[in-house]
């Protein structure tokens, strides 16, 4: 599903990514982990289409990119740490207006199925400035599945989230993801990762230093994070 | 950084001399005209001055959308040094243009086509500079920076001739005829001569200038890279 | 070239213009904000300009161009801050569409909003000094001119709110890049008021035509370097 080869990144001055190489296979769960700085979101802004890699190749959902960046986008989901809602808007018409912008067809069953996902049926006519930020999440999690992509990418979703709201919002990224999607979701909660994950990767200093699946996980994921820094 | 070029040391002397060399052509060589006598020889470096001006904006212009094609951050520099030197050149322009007009028509200011329009280049020029300074990121700065050149190399000279058009219907020099006011007295050979010359001196000193701060820009480059290793 | 789904690509245009409509609608502050400073601006220049009636005709032109290019800076920087705070520009960049379906959508309700007060401070400045405005020669002007200042506007205001200076920057990229329109539409505007010639007012009309038309598509071209990283 996910591609990359010897990615490079640089702006103009710094090189944050060296090198790096990434496999996803269909249906995994990989959760990204590494110290700030280390060039994560730089990453997830690359398979999201939103940046440019400077060398390297990268595909996504069998489509290249930059090149062929509309399809990926079509086959994408993306939830980052800020909502990209409208709080003018309600919960409605803020999946109407990103139905339009993906050009979907059909919307209209759609959208109360996906508000039904996310568990805001009750609120879909509500201004979205009114939403507390966990609810702002989760139907920010509903915009990035309403075209049905096959791939999600979660930039530290979990981000000014109390604990009941992250319940909340585990257990809608465990039934998102388990319709056969893939997924890519970097975070610094690590506790709270472990159960979500199939697959640990550790970014640091500009390229994947280690990478492990649930069942290998000895010990604990913050021994393994730390023994990875080294 | 390496030394100077054998060819730049060469344009440095070639300028150096040929400035030399305007400056006698203007005061030995160009006689003196009729009505204005001493005043009448600022024209030349005047208009030599409006000169390397268009020449540092074609040059922006051009290195903007050299950027924009080809991404590589060499276009940016040369872009910048472009308008630093077309800034001061207009600058002096202006200047020169305003002590002309003084002794000539008794006013600092002419509200002429080509003195609004260079004044509106410097605010262009500035709004550039800002706009660069208002952005840390190199990468973006190079992009947005080429994307003004190219709006601004667009408008001027629609400017130009909207003012140009405005103008005929106002005439805004007060109390003067409009032929001396465009600067239209008849040229002596000598003068044309002296004119050419002094345009042929500050083209070179244009490309010697720009050939200089191309390189300062370099090095400051160079100075950023080695700062930002040191760091990590 | 990116292969573009026509229908997809104008359907996501009216999406971005249909949404800052309905959400300025809903919190009307971007309207509110820009007719109350146009309001504000034609009362400064009542008492900064002591006119009696005959200069004030002449003047008016001027005075309501002045006007709007002010007011529309405030418009200009709102709307494209929305997208910039909350992260909104991303979402808008991840949509399966060219980039310059952002710009026209952009362009447009940014376009609507302008029209929508200069529709307003039209008939209350024909109310405050008795002049009739309703020529139908100047709402033409206005569409024209109003389509070239907002073309660039949207532009330059894409790069501004990336900046650090933001707002105060906006208006001293803009003014000098528009003085063609505001020259243009002012003359053509006190040409239609008095009625002159339509032959005279012609060159002035192409000016704005030749600008709108130019801008659009530099604009066209290069908003990919602008949102794009």
């Amino acid at each position: 599903m996910i591609h990359v080869r010897k990615l490079v990144k640089r702006f103009s001055l710094k090189t944050v990514l060296r090198g790096l190489d990434f496999e996803v296979r269909e249906g995994e769960f990989v959760v990204l982990l590494g110290p700030n700085g280390a060039g994560k979101t730089t990453f997830m802004r690359i398979l999201a289409s939103l940046s440019r890699q400077t060398l390297g190749e990268v595909r996504v959902a069998g489509h290249s990119l930059p090149g062929q960046a509309a399809a990926v986008r079509r086959s994408l989901g993306v939830v980052s740490h800020l909502p990209l809602l409208y709080g003018d808007l309600t919960a409605e018409e803020n999946l109407r207006f990103f139905g339009r912008m993906y050009d979907l067809p059909g919307q209209e069953p759609r959208i109360p199925e996906v508000l039904e996902i996310v568990g805001l049926t009750a609120r879909r006519h509500d201004l979205v400035r009114t939403f507390s930020r966990g609810m702002q999440q989760r139907l920010a999690i509903g915009r990035a599945i309403l075209h049905d992509p096959e791939v999600l990418l979660f930039d530290e979703p979990h981000t000014g989230l109390d604990q009941d709201a992250c319940d909340m919002l585990d257990r809608l990224l465990k039934e998102v993801s388990g319709r056969g999607r893939t997924v890519v979701m970097t975070s610094h909660d690590l506790s709270r990762v472990e159960s979500l994950g199939t697959r640990f990767d550790v970014l640091t200093r500009g390229v994947i230093a280690v990478s492990t699946a649930r069942e290998q996980l000895r010990g604990n994921l913050l021994d393994f994070y730390r023994e990875a820094l080294q | 950084m390496k030394a100077q070029p054998l060819v730049l040391k060469i344009m440095n002397v070639a300028s150096g001399l040929l400035l030399a060399g305007s400056l006698a052509m203007v005061f030995l060589y160009a006689p003196l005209e009729a009505v204005m006598n001493h005043v009448q020889k600022i024209f030349y470096f005047h208009i030599s001055n409006a000169w390397v001006g268009m020449l540092g904006f074609i040059v922006a212009a051009f290195a903007g959308i050299m950027f924009l094609v080809k991404k590589d951050l060499k276009w940016d520099i040369v872009e910048v040094a472009a308008v630093e030197i077309s800034l001061v050149f207009f600058l002096i322009a202006i200047v020169t243009g305003s002590i002309w007009a003084r002794p000539s028509w008794g006013t600092w200011w002419t509200w002429d086509a080509r003195l609004t329009t260079a004044a509106i280049l410097e605010m262009v020029y500035l709004a550039y500079m800002l706009l660069r300074q208002g952005i840390e990121d190199p990468d973006r700065r190079a992009r947005f920076g080429a994307v003004y050149t190219l709006i601004g190399g667009i408008s001027v000279p629609i400017t130009f001739v909207s003012i140009r058009l405005w103008q005929t219907i106002h005439p805004a020099i007060i109390g003067t005829e409009s032929a001396s006011a465009q600067g239209g007295f008849a040229m002596a050979p000598a003068m044309l001569q002296t004119m050419f010359f002094c345009l042929f001196a500050f083209s070179v000193i244009f490309a010697t200038l720009l050939w200089h701060r191309v390189r300062l820009g370099r090095l400051a480059q160079q100075v950023e890279l080695q700062k930002l290793e040191a760091m990590q | 070239m990116k292969p573009r789904r026509n229908s997809g690509y104008f359907k996501a245009i009216l999406a971005i213009a249909w949404k800052d409509l309905a959400a300025e609608l809903r919190s009307r502050e971007l309207l509110s904000a820009m007719l109350v400073f146009a309001l504000l601006v034609i009362l400064i220049f009542n008492f900064a300009l002591e006119l009696d009636p005959g200069t004030r005709r002449i003047a008016t032109p001027g005075i309501l161009w002045t006007t709007f290019a002010f007011a529309g800076t405030l418009g200009l920087n709102r709307s494209m801050a929305i997208e910039k705070d909350r992260g909104c520009l991303d979402g808008l960049l991840l949509a399966p569409v060219d980039r310059s379906a952002i710009y026209f959508g952009k362009l447009l309700s940014n376009l609507v909003f302008m029209l929508i007060v200069e529709t307003i401070v039209l008939p209350v400045y024909s109310v405050l000094y008795n002049l009739n405005l309703f020529v139908p020669g100047l709402i033409g002007i206005i569409l024209l001119g109003s389509f070239g200042y907002v073309a660039v506007g949207t532009l330059l205001s894409s790069m501004a709110v990336q900046t650090r200076t933001r707002d105060v920057l906006l208006p001293i990229l803009l003014f000098p890049v528009v003085i063609p329109v505001l020259v243009a539409a002012v003359k053509a505007s006190a040409g239609f008021l008095e009625g002159i010639a339509f032959a005279e007012i012609l060159p002035w009309l192409n000016i704005l035509l030749v600008y709108d038309v130019v801008f659009t598509a530099i604009a066209f071209m290069v908003y990919e370097f602008v949102v794009e990283e």
